[in-house]
């Protein structure tokens, strides 16, 4: 499908982040100290796949997703959407990427106007992007009706008249309704339960397909990543620990952070129960994160060099690339279990 | 791009029932408003005391100015005097119907000042957060260090009593609290995903805080505001019972009520009237006040 908006043609990647970082200031006992929520990620995501980002609560996902629609500010790095860099003098303004970007979010409650009828909620983004007021309504009616709603009958209800599956399909709606061009998937369907996750799940492939969405996948449930990504990125503390393929990271995952992330899923075999914690303790704050790689702490292969120095997260070259930031696949980095 | 729908759950839109019909926030406020029957009610009695302030010279069976030595105190019905006479012989009915206006005028000029100066402080700090707000709000914080009261008779007391500066006075005392209501109101709204929601469609901030704060905060500002009218009817009636307000020999309900209290033991019924009219007023207030408030809560 040609689209006239693909201004860098089909093999510019439509978002390139580079070395993304954000940095929250809290105060306590009375210094400040820095959150360190996303500290140094890249990636690059191309036209047409869903990439998927998985990592336990705190590991930054929420926040990445927030600086790539610059809802937060980054403090350092680089963001490139369709060949443009972001906010810099000759490229795409912040406003022209909101234009292309849109996001869900995990609340399909609080992310819903309880005073506006939810077909209002949706025709907000045509209105302020300059259609008329009727004109917006029409396509919000559109929308509610490719997001399998009639229109009718749920375009005049209010958030809180609608179950959560009925309102995350109006979120959907709402992020389509400006036709981006890349959406979002902020843990969009964490909240709802199986059966209706499932629907949703099959009504997001639908949408793909039909408007030629791009989409970045934020969740921590490991199944439904597999089942919806192209490929898949893993965080830890504001960190990418490994990147690849969704088949190449479910079934020979080389990081043991994401090794021990497939290991915690409830086995589905009562006869295969899990019988020791894979992982345990807490992840540690990000306030001070610990030195060299950040996951020795937890690692059951740490020595002493990984509290030394953090390893590189290999050479990414294309779109089948595997790479994983751990010292034991690092040739001469000194740790004993080093792959040769 | 295809235009085929997609309709991924068999029967979830079947069998639908007649379409809603399609009303925005303020329209459905006002549908809901019009079908509540108590608060019609209370609605028509504030109504009715607004045209009775207004047609007073039409609706006054005697001139409230007019004093009479020999018609002092005079019970009720006497000589045509429906409510009798107060100790001056002006005709009680004639001044309750003209006290109507300076109450109300005290009732609602104060409110409407602070409603729109304080709400629109309370917004900017609510939305703009960090240091907008700090220093609006601390600010505020001054005046709440004094008692509502105290703060309305000492402002009014430096400037001098009269209407207007008695409105002025109630006014300031009220804008700290309608400014708070605003920005909490507000900061509650601020942190919610639909704002963030709003941003990212890359709505601009007159925008979001037209469509999207200001219809969740109107709601308690207003409900407040009017509230508020029956306290500042009270407030400015102690005002006048004080001298600081409305001057005699002007008629105002506060003003009757402390001049009458003087012949309580003579006219005992006469005195209790201007009260009864502050506090009908008042209460009317307050039950559409509540009336509006169930209006506009749509979860209801």
């Amino acid at each position: 499908m040609s689209d006239a908006r693909d201004v860098g043609g089909p093999a510019q990647p439509l978002l390139i982040a580079r070395d993304l970082a954000k940095h929250f200031q809290v105060r306590g006992g009375g210094r400040s100290a820095h959150v360190r929520a996303v500290d140094g990620v890249s990636f690059t995501l191309f036209k047409g796949e869903t990439l998927g980002i998985v990592g336990e609560s705190g590991c930054g996902k929420s926040t990445l997703a927030r600086l790539l629609l610059h809802l937060v500010q980054r403090d350092a790095g680089e963001l490139i959407f369709d060949g443009e860099p972001v906010g810099a003098p000759h490229g795409i303004t912040v406003a022209g990427l909101r234009r292309h970007v849109q996001m869900v979010f995990q609340d399909s409650y609080s992310s819903l106007n309880p005073r506006m009828p939810v077909q209002d909620s949706v025709a907000f983004g045509p209105f302020v992007h300059g259609r008329s007021k009727p004109d917006a309504r029409r396509v919000a009616r559109d929308m509610l009706v490719k997001v399998g709603l009639n229109p009718d009958l749920f375009g005049p209800r209010y958030p809180h008249e609608l179950s959560g599956g009925q309102k995350q399909r109006v979120n959907i709606a709402r992020a389509l309704a400006i036709e981006p061009r890349m959406v979002i998937l902020d843990e969009a369907v964490s909240a709802l339960d199986k059966s209706v996750e499932a629907q949703v799940l099959n009504l997001l492939r639908a949408l793909k397909q039909q408007f030629n969405l791009t989409y970045l996948f934020i969740s921590h449930d490991l199944n439904v990543v597999r089942y919806v990504s192209d490929r898949v990125l893993v965080m830890y503390l504001g960190r990418v620990v490994e990147l690849g393929p969704s088949e190449a990271i479910f079934t020979r995952p080389q990081h043991p952070y994401t090794r021990a992330l497939l290991g915690s899923r409830p086995s589905m075999d009562p006869r295969h129960r899990i019988e020791e914690p894979p992982i345990t303790g807490d992840p540690p704050s990000p306030i001070d994160p610990p030195s060299g790689c950040r996951f020795h702490t937890r690692c059951p292969f740490a020595e002493a060099v990984c509290a030394e120095r953090a390893p590189e997260l290999g050479e990414w070259r294309e779109r089948a690339s595997h790479v994983a930031a751990c010292h034991m696949l690092e040739p001469g980095s000194g740790h004993s279990r080093t792959v040769q | 791009m295809s235009q085929t729908a997609t309709l991924p759950i068999a029967g979830l839109n079947d069998d639908a029932p007649p379409a809603l019909r399609v009303r925005g926030y303020w329209a459905n406020v006002g549908h809901r408003l019009r079908h509540d029957p108590v608060t019609l009610c209370f609605a028509a009695v504030v109504l009715l005391i607004v045209l009775m302030a207004i047609f007073a010279p039409l609706l006054a069976p005697f001139d409230p100015y007019k004093e009479s030595v020999v018609l002092r105190l005079k019970p009720f019905g006497y000589r045509g005097h429906t409510l009798g006479t107060d100790e001056l012989g002006r005709d009680l009915l004639s001044r309750l119907i003209y006290g109507a206006r300076s109450s109300l005028l005290m009732g609602l000029v104060p409110v409407c000042i602070a409603t729109a100066l304080g709400g629109t402080l309370g917004v900017i700090g609510g939305f703009a957060g960090r240091r907008v707000n700090a220093i609006i709000m601390r600010t505020m914080d001054v005046f709440y260090a004094f008692p509502s009261v105290l703060l309305a008779v000492a402002i009014s007391g430096a400037m001098g009593g009269g209407m207007a500066n008695g409105m002025a006075a109630l006014a300031l005392v009220f804008i700290p609290a309608m400014c708070r209501v605003a920005e909490t109101a507000t900061a509650q709204v601020r942190s919610l995903d639909f704002i963030e929601a709003a941003r990212a469609t890359g709505a601009g901030r007159l925008a979001i805080v037209r469509y999207h704060v200001l219809g969740n905060v109107l709601g308690p500002v207003f409900i407040y505001a009017s509230s508020l009218v029956s306290v500042s009817i009270l407030l400015a009636s102690g005002l006048s019972f004080l001298g600081l307000g409305v001057k005699p020999p002007t008629p105002d309900w506060g003003l009757m009520l402390s001049t009458l209290r003087q012949s309580i033991y003579i006219v005992p019924l006469s005195c209790a009237l201007p009260g009864a009219a502050i506090f009908v007023t008042s209460i009317c207030f307050n039950l559409v006040s509540d009336g509006i408030r169930s209006a506009m809560d749509v979860r209801l």
